[in-house]
């Protein structure tokens, strides 16, 4: 299977007369990012118009917390590494490590959206919810977005295990991990400016 | 019993769409027209064929035809609603249709218009022409390239049905905030906005990548960035625009529906809410998407005006780099939708100035075209007829685009008829005509027959009367005071005459589209085929081809050497020099159908309909089918074949070819 992909459209030309799929499916992937990335450019952008909005309610110093926030984000980047670490026991060759890796990213993407959940909650329990004001509108949209991105991103990379788990480390499955690893990356860095953003500016 | 049956009953009456003598003709019509289809399919046992060759296809020609087709329909669509509004406005006090009626009338017809018509229209050319100009088997993305269009067809059949069930949108094209909020707009219509458009826009973004990753990663061998034709460069420009504005629109689209459905504060006037970040998160993308329409037609007409010159397009160079800056200036131009906001003085000069300055671009290419023409071999066919018109047509549209682009002035310009005269200038004279050039010149590609020319010579007449004499009336109208969307005006406003010469006018457009449907229907009878593969003597890749082109497009990838790579093989040849050494046959590789693209999108549009009327039963089970098909996809390795040398060898014997 993987020999045939590797000739995926050999024929197509390109500058070398070889054409790679995989290749092509990787580039593509880049492409999506950027329109990903300028989707949560025009969400920040919102809520930099609006967060301070409030209508009569609390404002952010009022309603965050930062230390669960540190948290989660220490929980985030580790996953980020662990990611990293799952390609480089894929380039080694190694199928077990690979795997072992992997699940560790997603438990720990998991118990980051766990948190944000708990917040999620904890708000709602004391009336603060999406109606209150277009502040916390905004403040739900934006980080309710990156943690369905982290939740979508756990269940590809489970789906994708137990492709590995079937098919071992072929030119498709390498391809894909690799294109998870980039997206959970990417919601790393989209992280780390919802933190600045929205937790550190709000409480300073 | 009985309260049970009156409860039915209201909801029935709540539900579909009651009342009007109109929508029961057009419910009538619908039925008919379906029942009709299914016995037709059924009575020539053509289902089967209907999956097989269409409902699962990944060949990008398929699904350019399919968009076409998709596209005409819904210009007869919108084309009606400008029809009505048009016999509305034709007299004073007139009582055709009711003012709700009318506003859900002009709603319809803007957004049909720009995201059903000209969108289909131009993804479906950029499907038949770029792969093959290219000289590629497909797109970089065959599955994905299907799911784009049936997201597109399934978002716009969400759209259409509100025509019958629940009741169409009416707060206008753009659906400014707070009237298309729950305060302004209680019923489904925005709601059946939001996800015709949401759903439809997914498709499109998808359809930006695509062909971004087709042009810049598939090009033939030799085809270096200077060689690459001209349409392709403006498809390139068009997905840029198109990856960077989509999403902008998803966005938006979302925050008005979290505003509509959990009761959030993004636009509301209550809150802390600020309707205006509305209005400049929509144009952000609805500005640049003008130029994602217009960019193609410039596009094809580059190609048509040097094919039937027979000169090479003059100021190449020029062309692209022109094409590339419209696309990246077009971010920088959105505020002058509404330079009455009263953003201060100093923003209003930054967006006058840029849009005056986008304007240089597109000038430099109307002088690009005619030094094309000059002492060219002009032959007026069609297409040619079509880009020939657009030109005078483009300018005027340009001046009185930059006469708005003047911030003080706008002020008396805006939301007036003068404002709808100028964008039906550059939407039909620009997009509208450089889509009819297209069709007509690679209409024997698609389909291996010409269209006649002599039925499309009338329909270029009648349509290009009727359409000086339906718009520019109404740039005087404009002037007169008359503003948009108003269902009704009184005798002594003394607008009457030039609103009734401005109605005969759409009525000549609309025989012209009979024209062009009889002249597709007559092509059809009197079939006229081309065998040579190059009807028209034209120059780049796809014309080297036979028409309509076989299923893995060429036999076997040409080099390319040129630019307009066929043109100086055909000239090569002419001179008696022997053609480009062709290699040897080996089998082809090609993606698998697939009906999940189709499947998915069907789970699209039960979301959609389900977060229409809020009910969550409905939704849910949608999104339990898209996250079955995606996982079904993503664990299908199965996905591709090859075509044998053999059955290579027998198609192109059958076109006439030897290889």
């Amino acid at each position: 299977m993987a020999h045939a992909h590797n000739h995926a459209f050999a024929h197509e030309g390109g500058h070398d007369g070889h054409h790679d799929l995989e290749e092509l499916r990787k580039f593509g992937f880049w492409i999506f990012l950027i329109t990903d990335l300028i989707l949560f450019s025009t969400l920040f952008a919102t809520y930099l118009v609006i967060h301070e909005n409030t209508a009569g309610g609390p404002d952010a110093k009022e309603i965050f917390e930062l230390p669960g926030v540190i948290v989660e984000t220490f929980i985030l980047l580790t996953s980020s590494f662990t990611s990293g670490l799952a390609v480089l026991a894929m380039n080694a060759g190694s199928q077990k490590g690979l795997v072992g890796w992997l699940i560790v990213t997603i438990l720990l993407g998991a118990s980051f959206v766990g948190m944000e959940v708990t917040e999620f909650l904890k708000l709602i329990h004391e009336g603060h919810t999406i109606h209150s004001s277009a502040f916390l509108s905004g403040f739900f949209t934006l980080v309710g977005t990156h943690g369905l991105h982290v939740s979508l991103g756990i269940c590809w990379i489970t789906a994708l295990i137990i492709q590995l788990s079937r098919y071992g480390i072929t030119e498709v499955t390498q391809r894909k991990v690799h294109i998870t690893s980039i997206y959970w990356h990417f919601l790393d860095a989209v992280w780390i400016f919802v933190f600045t953003v929205v937790y550190l500016m709000g409480v300073m | 019993m009985f309260y049970m049956m009156e409860d039915i009953g209201s909801f029935v009456s709540w539900f579909f769409v009651t009342g009007d003598p109109l929508i029961y003709g057009a419910d009538v019509a619908i039925t008919l027209t379906s029942v009709a289809i299914i016995f037709v399919l059924t009575f020539f046992g053509k289902w089967g064929w209907l999956y097989r060759e269409w409902l699962t296809t990944v060949d990008h020609k398929r699904v350019g035809i399919m968009y076409i087709i998709a596209a005409l329909l819904m210009l007869f669509r919108g084309g009606v609603d400008a029809l009505m509004m048009r016999t509305q406005l034709a007299f004073p006090n007139m009582e055709f249709l009711a003012p709700e009626h009318y506003n859900e009338v002009f709603t319809t017809h803007g957004v049909i218009m720009i995201l059903f018509m000209a969108m289909p229209l131009m993804f479906g050319l950029f499907n038949i022409a770029v792969p093959l100009q290219l000289g590629a088997r497909d797109v970089a993305f065959p599955f994905l390239n299907s799911l784009s269009f049936w997201l597109f067809f399934m978002g716009a059949m969400l759209f259409n049905m509100s025509f019958v069930i629940g009741g169409s949108p009416n707060a206008g094209w753009l659906s400014y905030p707070p009237l298309s909020e729950m305060t302004g707009s209680p019923g489904v219509g925005e709601d059946f906005y939001i996800w015709g458009i949401q759903i439809s826009g997914i498709g499109s973004l998808m359809t930006g990548i695509n062909f971004i990753v087709t042009i810049v990663k598939m090009r033939a061998p030799g085809m270096t960035w200077s060689r690459v034709p001209i349409f392709t460069w403006s498809v390139l420009s068009s997905c840029i625009a198109i990856i960077v504005a989509f999403p902008v629109l998803t966005v938006t689209l979302a925050l008005l529906f979290l505003d509509r459905y959990l009761g959030a504060h993004f636009f509301t006037m209550d809150g802390g809410g600020n309707s205006m970040m509305f209005v400049n998160l929509i144009w952000m993308w609805g500005h640049p998407e003008v130029y994602i329409v217009v960019l193609p037609a410039f596009g094809i007409f580059s190609e048509v005006v040097a094919a039937f010159s027979k000169k090479r397009l003059f100021g190449y160079g020029s062309m692209v780099f022109a094409m590339l800056s419209i696309s990246i200036m077009a971010y920088f131009t959105w505020l002058h939708h509404f330079f009455t906001m009263g953003s201060g003085a100093n923003v209003n000069l930054f967006f006058a100035i840029s849009t005056m300055i986008i304007a240089i671009p597109t000038g430099v290419k109307i002088f690009n075209w005619l030094f094309t023409m000059f002492r060219g071999r002009i032959s007026f066919t069609t297409p040619m007829l079509w880009t020939i018109a657009f030109i005078p047509c483009f300018i005027v549209g340009g001046m009185t685009g930059v006469m708005l682009s003047v911030a003080p002035a706008d002020f008396q310009f805006h939301n007036s008829y003068f404002l709808i005269a100028h964008f039906h200038q550059v939407l039909i004279g620009g997009v509208a005509f450089g889509y009819f050039a297209g069709l007509y010149y690679w209409w024997p590609k698609m389909f291996g027959f010409k269209l006649n020319e002599t039925i499309g010579k009338w329909a270029f007449w009648i349509w290009n009367i009727g359409f000086y004499v339906c718009f520019f009336p109404q740039y005087i109208v404009g002037l007169d005071g008359m503003t948009r969307r108003l269902s009704s005006y009184s005798w002594d406003t003394g607008w009457w005459a030039m609103n009734f010469t401005s109605t005969i006018g759409g009525f000549l457009m609309g025989i012209g589209f009979l024209f062009q449907v009889w002249q597709i229907a007559h092509s059809i009878k009197f079939m006229e085929k081309d065998t040579t593969g190059d009807p028209w003597g034209a120059r780049t890749l796809e014309w080297s081809i036979p028409s309509p082109a076989p299923l893995y497009n060429f036999a076997t990838t040409p080099l390319v050497t040129d630019r307009d790579d066929w043109w100086e093989e055909k000239e090569r040849i002419a001179a008696g020099k022997m053609p480009k050494d062709k290699p040897r046959l080996e089998p082809i590789h090609m993606p698998k159908n697939s009906p999940i693209p189709f499947i998915q999108s069907v789970c699209w549009f039960i979301v959609g309909f389900g977060l229409v009327f809020h009910w969550l039963w409905i939704a849910i089970p949608g999104f339990i089918g898209i996250a079955l098909t995606l996982l079904a996809h993503s664990f299908n390795y199965d996905t591709d074949y090859y075509i044998p040398v053999d059955e290579i060898r027998q198609t192109e014997a059958n076109a006439g070819r030897s290889v």
